[in-house]
């Protein structure tokens, strides 16, 4: 009986080790599907997209997931096949410098504006 | 004089706009990624749709100069109207044309074939797309010109047309 009670334990801590890798194996497959872009929809993520060509990069993701690749190493990949533009979060470089710094630019002409005003009115 | 600064301002900025989505008009709306040509194919292997065998890579790109990949399917529209094109680019001896079966029940590609002509020195299938995404494809039609080195030099997407035929047959030549 304890024996049989030893092998039930083994069996439950394996099944539960099983269980929570390929959770988190499935987890880390839809935060990289959120953050890659499908190219022929309307605004859309492969994740949120059943189009066949997201589903075709669900599936590739899944399959570099179970060879061992990086997050890092997927994105990488889908970038030199398609572009930069496949990324939600495009690397800084000199083709993406504007959109990096326009904002904060933005910002900082915006709250001089503001600090300008708010001293001249007091 | 300040509302008219602002006036002319205004004016500018709309002017600027206007030519910019004018200029945008004209542009191509195929996006496709400076990435795309002048590099190596991914290695890929498949089996052959007509003896469920499996090819690897070095035996599908043998023997030839050049070689053109088309992917395609039974279902697709465009495929077949491209079709007649292929069949007279598979005339040109120094080309060796490749058909990447994509998502298709093998039935039906198989029938295609027998009904327009196989073009084709091999067919690979890509039953759940993943080959096509490595090569980075967008949908079908598409078509690869590769070279000797296994570098892709041009990249079609959507199907082919008489100019784009002409185009291969100067890269080819």
């Amino acid at each position: 009986m304890k024996l049989l009670n030893f092998f039930l334990a083994i069996i439950f801590v394996f099944c539960f080790t099983i269980g929570n890798s390929s959770e988190k194996k499935n987890e880390l497959k839809n935060k990289i599907s959120k953050n890659i872009r499908c190219l022929i929809c309307q605004g859309q993520s492969v994740y949120d997209s059943q189009s066949d060509f997201a589903i075709s990069v669900k599936l590739l993701i899944e399959q570099k997931l179970d060879k061992g690749l990086t997050e890092d190493e997927i994105y990488k990949f889908l970038k030199n096949q398609y572009g930069q533009w496949i990324v939600y979060d495009p690397e800084f470089n000199k083709n993406t410098v504007i959109l990096w710094i326009l904002p904060i630019l933005l910002f900082l002409i915006g709250g001089a504006i503001i600090i300008k005003k708010l001293i001249i009115k007091k | 004089m300040k509302n008219k600064t602002l006036l002319i301002l205004i004016l500018l900025f709309f002017t600027f706009c206007f030519i910019v989505f004018f200029k945008g008009l004209k542009n191509s709306n195929i996006y496709i990624p400076e990435t795309a040509q002048n590099k190596d194919l991914e290695v890929f292997s498949s089996k052959d749709l007509f003896t469920g065998t499996q090819v690897p890579f070095d035996q599908i790109f043998i023997n030839s100069d050049f070689y053109i990949l088309n992917i395609w399917a039974s279902w697709c529209l465009p495929c077949r109207n491209e079709h007649d094109l292929l069949m007279q680019l598979s005339k040109n001896k120094s080309i060796k044309l490749i058909g990447l079966n994509y998502k298709d029940k093998s039935k039906n590609a198989k029938k295609f074939i027998e009904e327009l002509g196989n073009p084709y020195s091999i067919i690979i299938t890509d039953k759940d797309g993943i080959i096509s995404i490595r090569l980075g494809a967008y949908g079908i039609p598409e078509t690869y010109i590769i070279d000797k080195n296994k570098k892709i030099i041009k990249r079609i997407i959507g199907p082919l047309n008489k100019k784009l035929l002409k185009e291969v047959d100067l890269i080819v030549r």
